[in-house]
């Protein structure tokens, strides 16, 4: 096949390159540049906007032996990551811009982009698997749990896995870092990325703070009483303990958490830990990864965070929404996280969190 | 078969080049030095300078050897610039950016106001435009800066009528593309500065030239041992400077037949894509520069196919990381940014052939309607 390799400059898009050249394709390197200036969203190479992160990625290419280009994503990740990203926190909601970017940019734009140009699908260093079977081509968890990332691609309708090829699904983080160093890949102690590549400081909720502004408000209990005042609704996250600055106690000394954010009334709503907890999470706009799910409930897995636990469950699909029943109640879930199901280790689809009870 | 479309960019060192530098190169003396080998390195690079000047239509005591092209430039725009004690720099609206952003520095740094000569739709500089701004403000001036030809349109530009407008106002041309490609003289265009480069001649990387009058001395950039007239410390590149003067003297250039080359292969542009036009076609251009425009495409994806199918062209500017920017040129004869993204520039030059330009075009038309269904997603 012709492919085009997403190539952010790290080890593992370096060695998932590498991989599908060994694996007889016909590939070419693609770096995105995600920020129109390279320098306006982040500095230091910690992740994926930046020159030197470019320079890594080219000299991978060099080094593996293949074409490289850069495609400038900038307008498309503004609007489609960023821009999502805020408008969710400013609705009270708490978004993954992980998935938006898998799901606008790299299995969208990258994609549709690539396929236009005649090619047939985009090699990605995240650590997932594909299969083919009856059911068509199948998204799966990797093998190594501390990486897997189905979560992030779970994004991604059948059409868009159907183009995906993802090399690293099958070995250990720890494998691909010694792959690299035997490649002569210079990337293969390069630090992993961590936290959002679009804030520098990976002071999220200064980000946060910078662009929605920092508008004092009431902190309230489940009453509508007023027990506190909060210094940005934006920087708080449900099932936050620490740091709400309350000096009014609960009647048994119990500590509270924040249960609500109400961006409208600018208002934080606190509770206790039972009030905390869901046993039943209904998601909208949801994607499936393979064969559609109907109303008949059926066992299997709901995981609510990136590198969160797959929760037992029975989940079915009733009037456009997606419904997980959870065997054991869970804490701090916010609306606009990402439910993914998992059939075993295969990912069924995904839904954005809108109610939980 | 590969094809090689960016000459402009830089061409492959002619023969004769190759064969001087690799003989300079075994040759040991400093040109500075007193003795026998530092004179006999000398002489060789008086030689090499008698033959640039020769070709380039100025005393060889008017030759300053640079860098690179860049360099001479950056010498030109700032030293003219500290020497007048003016504040008021014009540049034309299409400059490479080795004059644009020095200008654009002296504004940051050293207070300089910079104003932009507009050009028409076909790319030549508006000189009613200069003349105004000249009888305005022209005893504010510090200098005048207005390429020879330009390096993404080919357009070549009116020198010699910006020098007369000018009067007693330095003039400086980037003559970068134009040199050995067109007539060039520096004593007939009366300007008071020239950047020549050895790479777009034949020449190697890393040799420049600034042309600049006798006993007109500007502040250096460069400050040391006191070579070239004190205007650009550094030991001599002897080996760049013979190979650059070889490249000139033997050049295989031929422009008649470079142009008729240009020729077929717009016409046949313009037979496979109707609607694509070519940017500055209606003004006198250089022989070997299209730039072409393909409404409906992006540059980038155009490139990444044609190098695919093994025809390297260029998009113009690209910014430090590899970004795809809209380029200046384009953007000042009128181009929006998204018809300035969607252009390239095809360049041929001495070793350019016919089956060249019949297998660029050969593959033209799948490369358009791929790039055109990529811009469309």
């Amino acid at each position: 096949m012709r492919v085009i390799a997403a190539m952010s400059g790290g080890v593992d898009s370096a060695v998932a390159a590498a991989r599908a050249v060994e694996a007889g394709h016909e590939v070419i390197g693609v770096h995105l540049a995600l920020a129109s200036n390279p320098q306006k969203y982040r500095s230091g190479a910690r992740g994926c906007c930046t020159i030197e992160d470019s320079h890594d990625a080219r000299r991978a290419a060099d080094k593996i032996g293949i074409p490289f280009y850069i495609w400038d994503m900038a307008e498309e990740f503004h609007q489609g990551v960023v821009e999502n990203f805020l408008a969710e926190y400013a609705a009270g909601r708490t978004p993954n811009p992980c998935l938006r970017c898998n799901e606008k940019i790299k299995f969208a734009a990258v994609l549709d982009r690539a396929k236009a140009m005649g090619f047939d699908g985009v090699v990605t260093g995240h650590y997932a698997r594909t299969q083919e079977s009856a059911m068509g081509k199948t998204l799966h968890r990797a093998v190594d749990p501390l990486k897997d990332q189905s979560y992030v691609l779970a994004v991604l309708n059948t059409e868009q896995i159907s183009g995906a090829i993802f090399p690293l699904g099958d070995t250990e983080k720890v494998d691909i870092r010694i792959e690299a160093g035997a490649r002569g890949l210079a990337v293969a102690q390069k630090p992993d990325s961590h936290d959002i590549c679009f804030v520098p400081s990976g002071d999220n909720a200064g980000w946060l703070r910078d662009r929605l502004g920092s508008e004092t408000g009431p902190i309230v209990d489940q009453s509508g009483k007023q027990i506190g005042e909060h210094k940005g609704a934006y920087t708080y996250t449900i099932g936050q303990r620490k740091g709400l600055g309350l000096t009014v106690p609960t009647a048994d000394g119990s500590p509270r958490f924040v249960l609500k954010i109400e961006p409208v009334t600018n208002t934080v709503v606190v509770g206790s830990r039972e009030e905390l907890a869901v046993s039943q999470l209904q998601g909208e706009k949801t994607i499936w990864c393979g064969p559609e799910v109907d109303e008949k409930p059926l066992r299997g897995f709901v995981q609510v965070r990136a590198h969160g636990a797959p929760l037992d469950c029975t989940y079915r699909y009733v009037d456009g929404r997606l419904i997980a029943d959870l065997d054991k109640p869970l804490l701090g879930i916010a609306n606009g996280q990402a439910m993914v199901i998992y059939d075993g280790d295969r990912v069924v689809g995904s839904a954005t969190i809108c109610e939980s009870a | 078969m590969s094809v090689y479309l960016d000459h402009a960019a830089t061409t492959p060192m002619a023969d004769a080049a190759i064969a001087a530098m690799t003989s300079s190169l075994s040759k040991i003396g400093n040109p500075s030095s007193l003795h026998t080998q530092g004179r006999a390195t000398r002489k060789d690079i008086e030689d090499a300078r008698e033959v640039i000047a020769k070709n380039a239509g100025c005393l060889p005591s008017e030759i300053i050897f640079t860098g690179s092209g860049t360099e001479a430039d950056n010498a030109a725009i700032k030293g003219l610039f500290w020497k007048s004690g003016k504040k008021l720099i014009v540049i034309s609206a299409v400059e490479h950016h080795a004059v644009l952003d020095p200008a654009c520095w002296l504004v940051e740094h050293e207070g300089a106001e910079l104003i932009e000569i507009p050009v028409t739709a076909d790319g030549v500089v508006d000189l009613d435009f200069l003349k105004k701004l000249i009888a305005e403000r022209g005893n504010e001036m510090a200098l005048i800066s207005v390429m020879h030809s330009n390096n993404e349109t080919g357009v070549i530009q009116p020198v010699a009528e910006v020098v007369k407008l000018a009067g007693d106002i330095p003039v400086h041309t980037d003559a970068v593309q134009s040199f050995t490609k067109v007539p060039l003289s520096y004593e007939e265009l009366g300007v008071t500065s020239m950047a020549l480069s050895a790479h777009k001649v034949g020449g190697p990387l890393g040799i420049g030239v600034l042309v600049l009058r006798r006993a007109y001395e500007i502040p250096a950039l460069l400050h040391g041992g006191g070579q070239e007239r004190e205007i650009r410390s550094g030991t001599l590149n002897a080996p760049s400077i013979v190979a650059f003067a070889a490249a000139v003297e033997k050049s295989t250039y031929d422009a008649v037949q470079v142009a008729a080359l240009r020729d077929r292969f717009e016409a046949g542009v313009i037979a496979a894509v109707p609607d694509a036009y070519i940017n500055g076609v209606k003004s006198p251009r250089l022989p070997g520069i299209s730039n072409i425009t393909f409404p409906g495409t992006q540059s980038d994806s155009l490139l990444l196919l044609m190098d695919s199918e093994k025809v390297s062209c260029s998009t113009g500017a690209a910014c430090s990381a590899g970004v795809h920017r809209p380029s200046h040129v384009l953007l000042a004869m009128g181009h929006t940014e998204i018809t300035a993204q969607s252009s390239l520039r095809f360049s041929a030059g001495a070793t350019t052939t016919q089956s060249d330009i019949d297998f660029a075009l050969s593959v033209l038309p799948t490369v358009i309607n791929r790039g055109r269904a990529a811009a469309a997603k």
